[in-house]
């Protein structure tokens, strides 16, 4: 089914011939190996951890590792109920939930005064952003660790929403901003010679139409602040911990629990797959900040 | 008229966000100027003292730094060529046309790597790689390659999860640039060359030369931060093999009590991410 080349292939119409059919096809061939290939590889690690999140320690511990066996969701319950792992699943929720609406918050005005508004600065305002995507959070992890012991901020959920605004802002901004330029001003200028205020413009009339943006800016925060682990590592302790720091703390010891931490490794990642498949078209465009379309 | 706007109003809608982030962005750095120009060792904080340039110089003269830099741009010389490598390939097969529904299903699985959580990357290297049960081992025909205990296979071993995960992004890149070539040109030379070489230079080369400067710059950034993942995966070592600047940071500065000279080390990584950030937008934004 797959191997017939659809009408849009160009090799159809000059693949006249019998010999370059032949070619066309072992071209075709050629193509979905290629693509199953590519498949393949992107999926077997998850492929992998979710099967060995399914394994007993002791099936977990076989050599050569065994390929089918039977699967148990013991793993799941022990990480969840008995060693706290939902407690820091709910943790990042809400950490992850609670900078994203921040950032949309401060960032939607700020983007739309970027996309709107002609103002002194704003170059500057832009190079900044976009220094906040590329600089190691190691170099913020350092002095925030100091404030946050002096201020009494360690081991809180609001330390991490806080921090999180580092590279949820910039990429908020971002892509709200392009969404609203690309909004035809005429509107706006309608809306003004009615009397309405700027503040009015943004919610009535430029928000409900840059909401695709909004939604995608959104996941992006999401899926960023839910991944991180060094601020998690460096910043909590037990109250606030998040569960990518709580996934590494199972790595202490000689003799490690391997299906209990693919087991959390497995309840971190879906979230952000979902998510991912969501928004999988904006995403290059996303991780570029706009320079890829 | 466009733009027309009180600065009063400009500054209500910006002023929050530039106010947050200078909060937690700017203020920060400020503190680990303050720190890098002091003796502050977490361990003996009675005795914080200035001490002027002198992390500095003990940072640019440090053989452990020079050499964690190195390390990470000798990771970022072998990654980059691989993922651009692959990457390509895989646009260049994403690209040629038919397979609609084949092709949906390899774009959304090229999102899977992407997407996983640095940490379990790392964590799933640490599963698939283990000498003994390791699955990689036994797809390598029963090898029994020590990957996470070897200085140069630890190394190998990073270089593949990185790879892994980003030559998706090189790809999608690299698919957008090429879904830019204007269909009749591609037609057109198609229909004087065979040669798939020659299309991608004269036709197609030319759309992805932004791509490949934007991935440049982005992965070089990124190689600098990379943490994550190496953490979860070789903690640096074994020894130093594995460890990247930004690992070495948060040893000196969380595991040697070192504040002063890691914040000392963070500001000249700094430096370096701001120039890249200028010229990321010097050739990006123009328009702005």
């Amino acid at each position: 089914m797959a191997v017939t080349p659809s009408d849009a292939d160009p090799g159809v119409f000059t693949a006249a011939t019998g010999t370059k059919r032949r070619i066309a096809n072992r071209s075709v061939i050629w193509q979905v190996v290629l693509l199953l290939a590519i498949m393949l590889v992107c999926v077997f690690p998850f492929y992998w951890m979710v099967t060995t999140s399914l394994k007993t320690q002791i099936v977990a511990l076989e050599a050569p590792p065994v390929w089918i066996f039977e699967p148990t969701l013991d793993n799941y319950r022990e990480a969840l109920f008995e060693d706290g792992v939902l407690r820091t699943l709910i943790n990042s929720l809400i950490i992850a939930v609670c900078t994203t609406g921040l950032a949309l918050l401060l960032g939607v005005p700020a983007a739309f005064a970027l996309a709107r508004f002609e103002f002194r600065g704003k170059k500057d305002l832009w190079f900044w952003f976009i220094t906040n995507r590329m600089v190691s959070p190691i170099v913020l992890a350092l002095p925030f660790f100091l404030i946050a012991r002096n201020l009494g901020l360690l081991d809180k959920h609001i330390t991490l929403i806080l921090i999180y605004l580092t590279f949820n802002l910039p990429i908020v901004i971002w892509i709200v901003t392009d969404q609203f330029r690309g909004i035809p001003y005429d509107l706006d200028e309608a809306a003004r010679l009615e009397g309405a205020s700027q503040f009015t413009i943004m919610r009535k009339i430029c928000l409900p139409l840059a909401m695709p943006g909004v939604a995608v800016s959104a996941i992006f925060a999401f899926i960023f602040s839910w991944n991180e682990l060094m601020f998690g590592l460096i910043l909590t302790r037990s109250e606030a911990k998040t569960a990518p720091a709580m996934a590494v703390s199972f790595m202490e010891g000689y003799n490690l629990p391997y299906g209990k931490i693919m087991a959390t490794s497995t309840l971190i990642v879906i979230p952000v797959l979902i998510f991912a498949l969501i928004a999988s078209k904006q995403l290059v465009r996303g991780l570029t900040m706009g320079a890829v379309k | 008229m466009r733009g027309q706007a009180s600065r009063k109003t400009i500054l209500a809608f910006i002023g929050p966000a530039v106010f947050g982030l200078a909060i937690v962005g700017i203020a920060p750095l400020l503190y680990a100027l303050w720190t890098s120009l002091h003796f502050f060792n977490l361990t003996k904080l009675r005795q914080i003292e200035f001490i002027g340039l002198e992390n500095y110089a003990n940072v640019l003269t440090d053989e452990v730094f020079w050499q964690a830099m190195g390390r990470t741009f000798f990771l970022l010389g072998t990654a980059l060529p691989l993922q651009i490598g692959f990457g390509l390939g895989i646009a260049l097969v994403l690209h040629k046309p038919g397979l609609t529904i084949l092709k949906t299903l390899t774009r959304l699985s090229l999102v899977l790597p992407m997407a996983t959580t640095y940490a379990v990357v790392g964590l799933l290297g640490q599963v698939m790689f283990n000498q003994k049960f390791g699955v990689v081992n036994q797809l390598l025909n029963g090898a029994d390659i020590n990957w996470i205990g070897d200085p140069t296979n630890a190394f190998a071993m990073i270089i593949f999860w990185d790879v892994w995960q980003w030559t998706p992004f090189v790809a999608l890149v690299l698919l957008a640039g090429l879904t830019m070539v204007p269909g009749e040109v591609e037609e057109a030379a198609r229909l004087e060359t065979k040669s798939w070489w020659t299309i991608l230079r004269h036709v197609q080369l030319p759309f992805l030369i932004p791509g490949l400067v934007a991935v440049l710059i982005l992965r070089t950034a990124d190689t600098l931060k990379l943490f994550d993942m190496v953490f979860t995966l070789t903690r640096g070592g074994p020894g130093s093999s594995t460890e990247f600047i930004s690992l070495m940071i948060q040893r000196v500065g969380f595991r040697g009590f070192d504040q002063g000279l890691a914040s000392a080390q963070a500001v000249i990584l700094l430096i370096i991410t701001i120039v890249l950030a200028q010229i990321y937008i010097r050739v990006f934004y123009k328009e702005v």
